[in-house]
């Protein structure tokens, strides 16, 4: 079917995980014109990323859970898409969004290299960009065979390759159970899981988990599979050094105190040949902020977006779900994405709120408790810069040390990441800070500061070709 | 009976996913042939070949490879087929994609 107009639709939904995938359909069930704008070739996100087709995989639920859910998204996403309700634009990494008119326009970079670009426009938006993983830096963190958990378990689920064949697991957070799991049954050995924070300030909550009583059977399933592949779960300890010197060989794991400090001579190795670590997931909000979306501080000390609950965000007719409104895990993601559609679809038509919006505000309500107590529980310590040293280098892609951050602090007077930035480098490079600005942030600003998001005005590395394109449309 | 717990030694990324890949192909790296799935990124072939580092760093010339496994760090940048700065991680491996060690930003002229 031919579309009216090709280049405009009544809602654009960024992102095509979980929340993306169940906004953009549940839309286009009510008629609704989508517009599903994601960089990746194929829908899912991170969560439910796939192995490449090429690789031909029959069980690829093996490395999932909750793959049917997935696979009834999917489903329904093609039958929109064979109708041309729901245009889904495949590789395209959306870099800014601006306003036209009563519309926005989506400025994405296309093609092999990012060498192309495409600006389709929509009269609302839905934000669902989803998270990166938090790095905090570490004695040789950057030697090869460190990777990040959430970055081993990517290349897992993608490409079906592990980092080495003993993998040590650490950090913070639910996700390194999961990604411990998947490394032990994809044949890796996993001597340990080394959790900074203790699951038993789980307990101090107790209604909030009686409410969530699937995460609980969650966690029960994972530590059975833990233990059924031999993995230790060592919590309250922390990886406070690694060794080799071309690669991992071994690392060198600390208890620490609840401040995540340290305690001197607790010391032990553990030999590996890589080690998968992170420590939680943090909002990827760099479009939403260039929109001027209002930020509040999670649970867990990170920036999330002020959302009502209707999912609006503080900018007129733009959405925003999932994990940009605090990391909740795939289940909040759904719900939310459904109810941001259900909210849009009475923007665009007017009528009577289905009963079914009931229904998921209250799950939401119950699924953003848990979250909340997930970041509290997991949020670093005030004192974990206490494992590094003076030459543990902070900003991978300029190799800026701690020492240089608190040099730049202590004489030379830098009290903000922006100063810092420019009398170090440190955020400067190719990732523009985004793995190193909540360390830089912990080193330049007094612990538990909750410090405004890094703002950028744009979301990925664009050729000045695209900018100039870009440019000359508005000009238009 | 009770079967003892053992590890199976035949499990592999490849076993758990099921996965029946079109046939393989040769990409180099510094010269030497590794073997790609079709649909694997450069990255995930280097790894499957146990390559950890394929580029040294600017200031320090210290190793490095892929680390975050989505675009988002670019610490895995690669020079292939004499092109440097590729994100490895997200870049699909072609049969006789030339890779090679980059060294500091990729641009450093050739030594005649």
């Amino acid at each position: 079917m031919p579309h009216p107009d090709p280049d405009r639709a009544e809602v654009a939904v960024v992102g095509a995980g979980p929340a993306g995938l169940a906004a953009a359909v549940t839309a286009a069930d009510a008629g609704l014109d989508v517009l599903l704008i994601d960089a990746a070739d194929a829908p899912g996100g991170q969560y439910y990323r796939a192995p490449a087709p090429g690789l031909g995989a029959g069980r690829p639920e093996a490395l999932h859970h909750g793959w049917g859910t997935f696979t009834a998204l999917t489903a329904r996403l093609d039958r929109h898409r064979a109708t041309g309700r729901v245009r889904h634009l495949t590789g395209h990494q959306v870099w800014a969004v601006t306003r036209t008119g009563e519309d926005w326009t989506l400025h994405a970079l296309t093609g092999p290299d990012g060498g192309d670009g495409a600006a389709p426009r929509a009269r609302r938006l839905v934000i669902a960009t989803g998270a990166v993983e938090r790095q905090l830096p570490f004695p040789g963190w950057t030697l090869p065979g460190v990777v990040g958990a959430a970055g081993a378990q990517a290349m897992l689920k993608s490409g079906l390759v592990l980092p080495g064949r003993r993998v040590v697991v650490a950090g913070s957070g639910p996700l390194l159970q999961a990604v411990a799991l998947s490394l032990a049954r994809a044949g890796a050995r996993v001597p340990a899981l080394v959790e900074a924070a203790g699951y038993g300030a789980y307990a101090r909550a107790p209604l909030t988990l009686a409410a969530n009583p699937g995460r609980l059977a969650e966690g029960v399933r994972h530590r059975a599979g833990l233990a059924r592949y031999g993995v230790r779960m060592l919590t309250h300890r922390a990886v406070t050094a690694v060794h080799g010197t071309e690669r991992v060989e071994g690392v060198t794991v600390s208890r620490i105190d609840r401040a995540w400090r340290p305690v001197p001579g607790t010391g032990r190795r553990i030999d590996c040949d890589a080690l998968a670590v992170g420590h939680g997931l943090v909002p990827q909000l760099d479009l939403a902020l260039g929109l001027g979306c209002a930020t509040r501080t999670g649970t867990d000390g990170s920036a999330v977006l002020e959302v009502d609950a209707r999912l609006r965000t503080t900018v007129p007719g733009v959405w925003a779900v999932g994990e940009t409104g605090g990391v909740g895990g795939v289940q909040l993601a759904l719900s939310e994405g459904e109810l941001a559609a259900l909210s849009v679809i009475a923007d665009a038509r007017g009528g009577r709120v289905p009963a079914r919006a009931g229904t998921l505000r209250r799950r939401r309500r119950r699924m953003r408790g848990f979250a909340g107590l997930m970041g509290t529980v997991h949020r670093p310590g005030p004192a974990w810069t206490g494992w590094l040293d003076p030459d543990t280098e902070v900003c991978r892609c300029e190799e800026v040390t701690v020492g240089a951050v608190r040099t730049a602090v202590a004489e030379l007077g830098a009290g903000d990441t922006r100063t810092a930035k420019l009398l170090t480098r440190a955020g400067m490079g190719w990732c523009q800070g985004r793995t190193c600005g909540f360390a830089v942030r912990a080193l330049t600003a007094p612990p538990d500061t909750d410090a405004p998001p890094d703002r950028r005005p744009l979301a990925c590395p664009v050729p000045l070709a695209a900018l100039a394109r870009a440019a000359r449309d508005e000009g238009e | 009976m009770r079967r003892a717990r053992r590890r199976d030694p035949a499990r592999t990324p490849s076993g758990l996913a099921g996965a029946a890949p079109g046939p393989a192909f040769d990409i180099t790296f510094d010269g030497r042939p590794v073997p790609a799935l079709p649909g694997q990124s450069v990255a995930a072939a280097l790894w499957a070949a146990s390559v950890l580092s394929w580029r040294t760093t600017r200031v320090n010339g210290r190793p490095r490879g892929a680390f975050c496994g989505i675009g988002s760090c670019f610490e895995c940048l690669a020079t292939v087929n004499g092109r440097p700065n590729l994100r490895a991680c997200l870049l699909p491996a072609r049969p006789g994609d030339a890779v090679t060690t980059q060294e500091g930003n990729g641009h450093a002229a050739p030594r005649p």
